[in-house]
């Protein structure tokens, strides 16, 4: 971790004619110049320079969580926290009705009744086109429209790649780390969404909420808050340390500095040893 | 740091105060040529600068945690925040570019900015002119190709003007972007050059500024090519001086950059610090 080397932009990375200039880098003769502010990386004879704060990239098969912001021709357009919004289209979505159904002049009409502006959603990225925009798919029961919950929004370079992005925490909070710093906190459904009537799959209204469920959201908020206010990575383990270590304090105490200092130490501290 | 440049500016401008008295004294007394004298014959200027040297500059990047970019520059009493937003969705139809991003600039100026409180309306001539500069600065210089149909957004709030207000702002900026990790072929540094008895005066302050024989030369240069992507003058000067003014204000330039580029480094370092030893 030490031997990073940090460039800035306009410093030459190499001269050596035999690199490949990858992302945030720029030929002018025979250098490679840097073009933002960074760590240098490099993969066999590729180089690139990672700018340590930006927005988000993306990969294909990435799970994010985005907003519908607006509905187009066949499409809709979601605002995944990257350089462009992402889309959404028609045949990339599962309709009520059998994942095999033909979609038909009338569902283009009808579009707004399965995802309309402000709704959230999540889903996988698919591809990418010409311009940079990323495709989205929700054909699968994982993802669709997101109900019963809260988001909460930290720096995309924080949450961390994993084999599975939907968690359960305390048996009753459903967390969504979408890759793009989207993090969707919810109920958990009552229901299997195999389960679910074809019409439930895109209901607007949540269900009953208690108050005891209202209270581990907040709190799984506030740790997601306090673990990114400390720039520390997220993924499940440190997540649920971090719940727990927050056990003993009211919620609302998690949003003090030396609280927050305490819970995410120790939440740290017991993730680093369970990776060992 | 704040305190430190406070400090400073109290000696500043009761340095100032102090030679503002002086002159009027001597303009009664001996019927001196100007009203305020800008560069004594010591060679000290009005703040107790030499021709040559820059005021205080110092930096700090990402004072805002919301948004993508941010930087804070003071350089002596003329302080400015840039806030930069994107690449992001492109807010209109209209500015859609399919083969780049579009850059937007908005310049703003507090009322209590100045020694006159004013408020100035958004739409204001002059600071839309100074929004265009800035805007055709870095059109050059961030790589727009790499990010088609989207934008840039960069908001500058000038909250204190002690002279030089543009070419804080342009530094701000380059410091903002830089921050928000936008790819841009070099840094633009910018700095002011003027001249007082055909001396060529470096970092202009308020009152060198205002006075109505030196004329001011705002330069902005990418100090790895030296190229110029921004030289503002409106006066009248003799090409000799002309010169020597902008051979100064590039020097300048250059000095503005090394403050710079050890900025982008401490907070870089200090950021990989916070994400790395916990």
């Amino acid at each position: 971790m030490s031997e990073q080397t940090f460039v800035t932009p306009a410093e030459v990375v190499t001269s050596d004619p035999s690199f490949m200039r990858g992302h945030g880098t720029y030929q002018e003769g025979k250098d490679i110049v840097s073009a933002v502010a960074g760590v240098v990386e490099q993969v066999n004879k590729l180089v690139t320079v990672r700018p340590l704060r930006t927005r988000y990239g993306g990969e294909i098969g990435d799970v994010v969580v985005g907003r519908i912001t607006e509905v187009a021709q066949k499409r809709w357009k979601v605002d995944v926290n990257a350089r462009q919004d992402g889309v959404l289209l028609l045949s990339s979505v599962n309709l009520p009705g059998g994942v095999q159904r033909r979609k038909s002049e009338s569902d283009e009409l009808q579009m707004r009744k399965f995802f309309t502006e402000g709704d959230m959603v999540v889903a996988e990225a698919q591809a990418f086109f010409q311009d940079g925009a990323m495709s989205l798919h929700t054909r699968s029961l994982k993802y669709g429209k997101l109900r019963n919950g809260t988001l909460v929004v930290v720096p995309p370079s924080l949450v961390l790649r994993s084999r599975s992005h939907f968690h359960t925490i305390a048996n009753s909070v459903e967390v969504i780390l979408g890759l793009n710093g989207y993090i969707w906190v919810c109920k958990r459904a009552t229901k299997a969404p195999e389960e679910m009537d074809p019409d439930e799959l895109y209901a607007n209204v949540n269900e009953d909420i208690s108050n005891q469920e209202r209270e581990t959201i907040a709190r799984v908020c506030n740790c997601l808050q306090a673990l990114s206010k400390r720039l520390i990575p997220i993924d499940y383990t440190v997540l649920a340390f971090a719940y727990e270590a927050s056990l003993d304090r009211e919620t609302k105490e998690l949003l003090e500095p030396e609280v927050i200092e305490a819970v995410t130490t120790e939440a740290v501290a017991r993730a680093a040893m369970v990776n060992e | 740091m704040t305190t430190v440049t406070t400090a400073v500016g109290g000696v500043a401008s009761f340095l100032l105060f102090f030679r503002a008295v002086c002159s009027l004294f001597i303009g009664a007394t001996s019927f001196a040529m100007s009203r305020v004298e800008l560069l004594n014959p010591e060679g000290l200027r009005v703040d107790g600068r030499r021709a040559n040297e820059l005021r205080k500059l110092s930096c700090k990047l990402s004072p805002l945690q919301h948004a993508d970019g941010s930087a804070y520059i003071e350089q002596g009493n003329t302080k400015v925040l840039a806030v930069v937003y994107g690449p992001r969705e492109t807010r209109h139809r209209a500015q859609v570019m399919h083969d780049r991003a579009y850059i937007n600039v908005e310049y703003l100026v507090a009322p209590f900015s100045a020694g006159e409180r004013k408020k100035r309306s958004k739409n204001d001539k002059r600071l839309l002119e100074l929004a265009l500069a800035v805007k055709q600065t870095f059109d050059s210089v961030v790589m727009t190709t790499l990010h088609p149909r989207s934008q840039i957004d960069i908001y500058l709030q000038v909250l204190q003007d002690d002279g030089g207000a543009l070419q804080a702002s342009i530094n701000a900026a380059t410091l903002a972007l830089v921050d928000a990790g936008v790819p841009m072929v070099d840094y633009v540094c910018a700095c002011t050059g003027g001249c007082v008895d055909s001396q060529a005066l470096l970092d202009l302050n308020h009152i060198e500024e205002s006075s109505a024989e030196t004329p001011d030369l705002t330069v902005a240069i990418l100090p790895r090519s030296g190229k110029v992507t921004l030289l503002q003058m409106t006066s009248r000067v003799h090409s000799d001086q002309f010169e020597q003014m902008l051979n100064l204000a590039m020097e300048g330039c250059r000095q503005v950059h090394a403050v710079l580029d050890s900025s982008v480094r401490d907070s870089m370092q200090q950021l990989a610090d916070q994400m790395t030893h916990r």
